[in-house]
């Protein structure tokens, strides 16, 4: 039997959860006897290729590419897990949320005091995805089997959890690691 | 003219001795006089009232009956609950937007007239019904929408809505109503005759603790549904540490489907005044008072006459029934659309003049209730009873009924069945014998106890009506065969959306998480987890609410999973992929799509 696949994705965040699976320090070496990548950031794949048994998601959904990648690792993972806040809540891109999409883009590339913008116009092209409505945390979007929440999540967690899907064992974290305050 | 208005306004504040605990009649005298509570009074209130302006505010913005904005001379209030839309009140709504030229929430251009929806008004047996002003007004259809509609362009006058008065009291020239009672079944208890002053003389002879111990051996429990033994609540009124006692009588009738009070009010009034006067003397109280429901406000003048006569007869007042050092005298606090305020501890902040937010338990209201006083909170049955009981005597009483639920009780029917109205039967009897009664045939579903109760199947209609099987404080509402039952408790759940106070998260955001996946379900895009979900979050608003709409709030869906399942389960998406129906991609990029003037490369519109 191979090893499992694990895929993982940054969709809106800004891969200080990423940042944090690599904090594991020499125990990637470690993770990297136990599985396998497929895409993820971290190796620059660009689709998954293969069944895989975990997913690793950080960020919530802001535009419609966070959409299409979101569906397809629930297409094509065992197990989604929400990594991280904005993954969980939505997180900071969720400040948008009570403001509405256009006065947002005004501000960014129009009316914003610090503003330079020559055309006077939102940037817009079919390689710029558009944005939602709101922010969506990812729970909103496909089903997630599990939410490890942090901003990012402690290194520590991050590896426990892993290990403990792996070996299908049920996940005990330690207080500290899911103390925030 | 701000001038001329914050004097009438003082004049207000000091006719109601500028006390702040009756903000209440404050805020509804000044909606009175100019139509809503303008912003600029508020801070004249306050000042009055030795009070702060957002105190007078939150009571203003908490009351669906209040408005901080100009509203019509006439205010039109339709009744939207299942039953009267079951009944039409959809192309009612038709009529009145097409005549009125206004949709609903809207006043017409002229400031004249504002229409607007409301909940169940406790007029179920003659829907769809709708309040103009104060004025009832009852078995709506396309064309009589359109007849009051006119009327009230040309007159503006509610009054001239009324052609033809109801029966009994609804004739009376203090209520002249088109109300109808729809008295299909009188048992000896409620609706039979009385003579004022004879139960109350028996007690008088009696001393208090005999008086509460003959409702307890008559084994008396509340009527409002939760059914506590009354005798025991007395006694923990009477033995309070405490001064000032108050007798609270509850009819902030507000559970949908329920209007048995509204005939209690109307035609068995003095029975519920003696009870009420019975119980002042029991638990040694001075004071009570009436909380009547803002939609009731076409009873007031009747029931204040009431009030009036008993004082002529010695009934109430001073030294009453020539009884030394017995004082008691009822006085009525009008609600302002509010179901949360039918919760006793609710209905108590609204009669202290503040917003009907409920309050932590314990203390109960018998310890620490009105004004912080020992107070008992009484549902207008029960002190129907409470006469009775004094009249014939316990063991007379206790007889009725079922074992576990002596005497009768009143149930307001309506729905699918040939005679909806009101009925006193004993305890005990089936929802077969109800549903026979009523005339109701090829039913689906009944609702007990309102939104707040159960929904039950035939497979249940042998189970009785008493505190011990399935107990009510009145409503049954009936649905047949047709009925889209889950449309039903589509609408209990926006009912309770609407209501909830806010103050507790799970009940203010769970309600509405639980309406969207249960529509979500509906439209077919459900499975077998969004199933689940409803379940765990309905226990969970029901655990984490502290008041009882908070924790009966799910009920609707909690009832009908266990009981109807199959109707959820017909709904379901054959195969779970795990993108949840829930997101609609294509909604959610409407504004970046408006924007831009292109559409999504990855979700096209094919």
């Amino acid at each position: 039997m191979g090893k499992p696949i694990i895929a993982t994705t940054s969709l809106a965040g800004c891969f200080g959860c990423h940042m944090s699976i690599l904090d594991i320090d020499d125990r990637i070496l470690k993770l990297f006897e136990l599985i396998d990548f497929d895409r993820s950031p971290i190796n620059d794949i660009k689709h998954i290729s293969q069944r895989c048994a975990v997913g690793l998601v950080e960020g919530g959904c802001a535009n419609e590419e966070n959409v299409v990648v979101l569906q397809e690792f629930r297409q094509n993972c065992d197990v989604l897990v929400s990594v991280g806040d904005c993954a969980t809540m939505g997180g900071i891109p969720a400040l948008r949320n009570t403001i509405s999409l256009k006065e947002c883009l005004d501000e960014a590339y129009l009316n914003g005091p610090t503003v330079f913008n020559a055309t006077g116009k939102v940037p817009d092209s079919e390689d710029i995805p558009l944005l939602l409505n709101k922010v969506y945390p990812c729970h909103e979007v496909v089903k997630m089997d599990y939410h490890l929440p942090g901003c990012p999540p402690p290194a520590d967690a991050i590896w426990e959890a892993l290990v403990a899907l792996l070996n299908g064992k049920p996940l005990e974290l330690p207080y500290e690691l899911i103390k925030y305050d | 003219m701000t001038e001329n208005r914050a004097g009438t306004v003082r004049r207000i504040c000091q006719d109601h001795g500028g006390d702040r605990t009756r903000m209440m009649d404050i805020v509804l005298a000044v909606q009175k006089e100019f139509g809503y509570v303008p912003s600029a009074m508020m801070d004249v209130i306050a000042a009055e009232t030795g009070s702060h302006r957002v105190e007078v505010e939150s009571v203003v913005s908490f009351y669906a009956f209040l408005s901080s904005r100009p509203k019509g001379k006439v205010i039109i209030r339709l009744c939207d609950d299942i039953i009267d839309q079951m009944a039409g009140a959809e192309r009612v709504r038709q009529v009145f937007e097409e005549e009125l030229g206004i949709r609903v929430g809207q006043t017409t251009a002229d400031g004249r007239i504002t229409l607007e929806h409301t909940p169940c008004i406790g007029m179920s047996d003659q829907a769809p019904a709708a309040l103009v002003n104060d004025v009832v007004v009852t078995e709506l259809n396309g064309d009589k929408a359109r007849e009051v509609a006119r009327s009230l362009l040309e007159y503006m006058d509610p009054d001239r809505l009324v052609r033809e008065y109801g029966d009994g009291n609804n004739a009376h020239e203090l209520i002249q109503s088109m109300v109808h009672n729809h008295i299909r079944r009188r048992d000896q208890v409620i609706l039979a005759d009385m003579t004022p002053g004879e139960a109350l003389n028996k007690a008088l002879a009696m001393s208090p603790a005999e008086v509460i111990r003959d409702v307890n051996t008559a084994r008396l429990r509340g009527r409002g549904g939760a059914g506590f033994p009354t005798g025991m609540k007395w006694n923990f009124t009477r033995r309070a540490a405490g001064t000032d006692r108050y007798v609270v009588c509850n009819a902030d009738e507000g559970e949908p489907g329920t209007f048995k009070d509204r005939v209690i009010l109307t035609e068995a009034t003095d029975l519920m005044i003696e009870g009420m006067t019975i119980g002042g003397y029991a638990v040694g109280a001075n004071t009570g008072i009436i909380y009547l429901r803002a939609e009731y406000a076409y009873l007031r003048a009747y029931l204040e006459h009431a009030l009036e006569e008993r004082r002529r007869q010695g009934l109430l007042g001073k030294s009453i029934c020539g009884k030394q050092g017995f004082d008691f005298d009822i006085r009525i606090q009008m609600g302002a659309g509010a179901y949360i305020c039918g919760e006793e501890t609710s209905l108590l902040s609204s009669c202290e003049g503040e917003r009907g937010d409920p309050k932590n338990r314990p203390p109960f209201p018998a310890e620490k209730g009105y004004m912080g006083k020992p107070t008992t909170v009484n549902n207008v049955e029960t002190f129907c009873c409470v006469a009775r009981i004094l009249e014939k005597g316990p063991g007379w009483f206790a007889q009725i009924g079922s074992e576990g639920s002596s005497g009768t009780k009143l149930l307001s029917i309506s729905g699918d069945c040939r005679g909806p109205g009101v009925y006193e039967v004993p305890f005990g009897i089936s929802l077969r014998e109800v549903q026979r009664m009523a005339g109701a045939v090829d039913t689906a579903a009944m609702q007990i106890g309102g939104p707040s109760g159960q929904m039950v199947g035939p497979e249940d209609f042998d189970r009785s009506i008493c505190f011990d099987d399935i107990s009510t404080g009145g409503s049954i509402m009936i649905f047949g065969a047709d009925r889209d039952l889950l449309h039903v408790v589509d609408q209990f759940m926006a009912f309770f959306i609407e209501e909830s106070c806010g103050y507790c998260t799970p009940c203010r955001v769970g309600n509405v998480l639980l309406r969207k996946r249960l529509n979500a379900v509906r439209q077919g895009l459900g499975t077998a987890a969004d199933l689940q979900y409803l379940q765990e979050l309905g226990e969970t608003v029901k655990l984490a609410s502290r008041c009882g709409l908070g924790q009966t709030s799910p009920n609707p869906i909690l009832t009908t999973l266990e009981r109807f399942r199959p109707l959820y389960e017909a709904k379901l998406k054959a195969e779970d992929d795990g993108l949840l129906s829930t997101f609609d991609v294509r909604s959610a990029m409407s504004e970046a799509e408006a924007i831009t003037g292109r559409s999504s490369v990855h979700f096209s519109k094919a």
